[in-house]
């Protein structure tokens, strides 16, 4: 694979989980016990779906053959979303969706925090765009963890078993793939072993001053990362794609 | 029946130098929600460098119905005003 098209397709897949997680989110939207919290999480879910757009189109640029934001969000299907499974498991109960943020956002930050220091300017970038944005993420949402875990008897119940239920999703973020070992390789990119040290003190700091309990190892689930997907994704691609499918190219 | 959150009041600074001043109220269940909250709705227009927040019920208020009392008397003292002084031509930005 050339350089470019290396490029192109870890920017991609960093698109990927922007944007799945933040369609996520969008499903929230009118549905917030709150309206400060209404307020929070939509503005939360655009930041990752302008994320997901500065990455697609640095994909696509690099990829060089003029497929541009657009073609990447609306116009591939399941296989070809590269996204981790953890950010496209269902909003569930307010404890699930507070624990899937809490997961993802730690080993995001981390690995955006390596992608500043990696040698393509293009995506250094971006993630130095991105940082500041998920670093105030993860603090609205580790807060929510706090509050659960430490809250009432049955709150503290729910999150612990958001967090059990959750945990068989995290592996795959520290398995490196060809992708993962490539992207090391050529542009210095991030290190996942190291990644996943930092991840692990950071959650267990929280979960444990949350009152809970860190679950014990298990068996992990894999694949977004190599296109196959949990039951999941098929419907939120279906409602996030449909109006382009089929009125290709309109606009409003 | 759902039991809301206490009210917090909001203050903003909109940049260094200025003081804050008041910008509304939020919601939340402690201190550092009413931040945060106070962050996503009053600041997503960049029109802050820092934020206050207090418990609305923190705050000790005048009362209007004593407003005659409390504000009334400073109506008639026109030498409070420093309206009273000749300033010499050479003092600037005063």
């Amino acid at each position: 694979m050339s350089d470019n098209l290396l490029m192109a397709a870890y920017a991609s897949r960093l698109g990927d989980n922007a944007l799945v997680l933040g369609q996520r989110m969008i499903e929230l939207v009118a549905a917030s016990p709150e309206l400060e919290e209404e307020l929070a999480n939509a503005n939360f879910s655009l930041d990752y779906i302008g994320q997901a757009r500065m990455f697609y189109t640095y994909a696509g640029e690099c990829e060089g053959v003029g497929r541009d934001e657009d073609d990447f969000a609306f116009l591939r299907p399941e296989h070809e979303y590269r996204n981790l499974l953890l950010v496209e498991q269902p909003n569930g109960h307010f404890g699930d969706s507070t624990v899937r943020q809490v997961l993802f956002e730690c080993w995001y930050l981390h690995l955006l925090e390596a992608l500043t220091r990696c040698s393509d300017e293009g995506i250094s970038e971006i993630a130095a765009r991105a940082i500041k944005e998920v670093r105030y993420h993860l603090r609205h949402s580790s807060q929510w963890l706090l509050r659960l875990g430490d809250g009432t008897e049955e709150s503290h119940r729910r999150a612990q078993q958001s967090l059990d239920n959750l945990w068989k999703f995290t592996g795959e973020m520290f398995s490196p793939d060809d992708l993962d070992d490539e992207m090391r390789a050529v542009f210095n990119g991030p290190h996942l072993e190291i990644i996943e040290a930092q991840w692990r003190e950071d959650v267990r700091a929280i979960v444990e001053q949350a009152t809970l309990k860190m679950p014990d190892d298990q068996w992990m689930a894999s694949g977004g990362k190599q296109g196959r997907h949990t039951e999941h994704l098929g419907y939120l691609l279906a409602e996030m794609q449909h109006l382009q499918r089929t009125y290709p190219g309109a606009t409003w | 029946m759902k039991q809301e959150w206490p009210l917090y009041e909001v203050f903003i600074r909109s940049r260094s130098g200025l003081s804050h001043r008041h910008a509304g109220s939020v919601h939340a269940a402690d201190d550092e929600m009413a931040l945060t909250n106070a962050r996503d709705t009053y600041t997503r227009r960049k029109e802050g460098v820092s934020i206050w927040v207090v418990r609305s019920d923190k705050i000790v208020a005048s009362d209007p119905k004593e407003s005659s009392a409390f504000f009334e008397p400073a109506e008639d003292k026109i030498y409070r005003h420093p309206t009273f002084y000749e300033i010499p031509d050479e003092v600037e930005n005063l």
